[in-house]
C-alpha cells in the first residue's frame, strides 16, 4: 500500500472539490444568501443550492451503497466512518451556530476555503477567523477533558 | 428566479459528489470540509498531511479557476469586516462543536441516511434562514 496515493488522493479530491463549488455558484455568497431569502418573493428566490446538494448527494448515493460492500478503501487499511446515531445538544447548538454565520456572511467551509485562493479579501478575513473559532473549540473540548479527569481522580 | 443557475450548479453538484466518492473509494473518509479541516489544526501524527494536502488542493483549486474564470468569486454581499469575523467565529466554532457542515453533514451525512445528519441539516438551515430574514428585515440587508 502506497501513501504515495493515499497524499496524491487527498490534493486531487481538494482540487476536484473547489472547481465543483466554483462552476456550482457557491463561491458568490449572494447565490447561498438567495436560497435563503424569500422576502421578495418567488420572482428573486435562487434555489441553486438545493441543486448543488442535490447532485452531489445524486453521485455520492449510489457510491456508498456499492462501498459498502467493500473490506478496505484503496489507499488505507479500512474504512473511518462515522457510526453515531444519537441526536445531543451539542450536534444542536453547533448546527444552530454554524447556521448562523453561514448565514450572515454566506460563506460555509468549502467555498471559504476555494474563494481564499482566488484571493477574495473577505474570504482570507472569514477563514482566519474560522480557524481561531474552531481552535478556540477544540482548546475549550480540550480543557473540559482534562477537568474532567482531576475529577474522577 | 432571476440568478438561478440550474444546470451550472447541477454540474458542480455532481462534480462535488465525485470528488467526495473518490474520498470514499480511496481513503475511506467522509469529505467532510470542516472535519478535514479541523483535523489540520488538532496536529495529531498520521492525520496532518493528507488533511493539508486537501486543504491545499481546495484552496489551489480556487485560485486556478479564478485564473480562468475570475467572476466565479464574485461577492457582492455588503458586509463589515467585523460582521465577517464574526461568522467566521460562528462558522469554525459550529462545525466543530456539531461534527460538520454542509459538505459532511449535508452531501455525505444525508446520502449515507445518517438521523445525526438530517437533524444537524434542518438546524443549520432553519438558522441560516432566520439569520438571512433578520438581516434582511431589521438590518435592511447590510451588516
Amino acid at each position: 500500500m502506497s501513501p504515495v496515493g493515499k497524499y496524491l488522493s487527498a490534493l486531487v479530491t481538494g482540487l476536484l472539490f473547489a472547481f465543483g463549488l466554483a462552476l456550482s455558484g457557491m463561491t458568490q455568497p449572494s447565490k447561498v444568501v438567495g436560497f435563503f431569502d424569500f422576502s421578495q418573493g418567488l420572482q428573486s428566490w435562487d434555489p441553486s443550492l438545493a441543486f448543488v446538494m442535490g447532485g452531489g448527494m445524486l453521485v455520492y448515493m449510489p457510491v456508498y451503497r456499492l462501498v459498502q460492500r467493500r473490506k478496505r478503501p484503496l489507499f488505507e487499511e479500512r474504512f473511518r466512518l462515522p457510526s453515531r446515531r444519537d441526536i445531543d445538544a451539542r450536534l444542536l447548538l453547533g448546527s444552530a451556530l454554524f447556521g448562523i454565520g453561514w448565514g450572515l456572511a454566506g460563506f460555509c467551509p468549502g467555498p471559504a476555503l476555494t474563494s481564499v485562493g482566488a484571493g477574495s479579501r473577505e474570504a482570507i478575513v472569514l477563514v482566519a477567523s474560522m480557524l481561531t473559532g474552531m481552535w478556540l473549540f477544540q482548546r475549550l473540548e480540550a480543557l473540559r477533558a482534562t477537568r474532567g479527569k482531576e475529577v474522577t481522580r | 428566479m432571476e440568478n438561478f443557475t440550474p444546470f451550472q450548479s447541477l454540474l458542480g453538484g455532481l462534480l462535488i459528489g465525485a470528488a467526495s466518492a473518490a474520498m470514499l473509494v480511496l481513503n475511506g473518509r467522509i469529505a467532510g470540509i470542516s472535519g478535514i479541516t479541523g483535523g489540520v489544526l488538532r496536529m495529531s501524527r498520521g492525520e496532518t498531511l493528507w488533511r493539508a494536502l486537501f486543504v491545499l488542493g481546495l484552496v489551489g483549486g480556487g485560485a486556478v479557476y479564478h485564473a480562468l474564470a475570475p467572476e466565479a468569486f464574485t461577492n457582492t454581499l455588503d458586509r463589515s469586516w467585523g460582521a465577517l469575523i464574526v461568522a467566521g467565529l460562528l462558522v469554525g466554532f459550529g462545525t466543530q462543536m456539531g461534527n460538520g457542515c454542509t459538505s459532511g453533514h449535508g452531501i455525505c451525512g444525508l446520502s449515507r441516511m445518517s438521523p445525526r445528519s438530517l437533524v444537524a441539516v434542518v438546524t443549520f438551515m432553519t438558522f441560516a434562514a432566520l439569520t438571512v430574514f433578520l438581516v434582511g428585515s431589521v438590518f435592511g440587508g447590510a451588516l
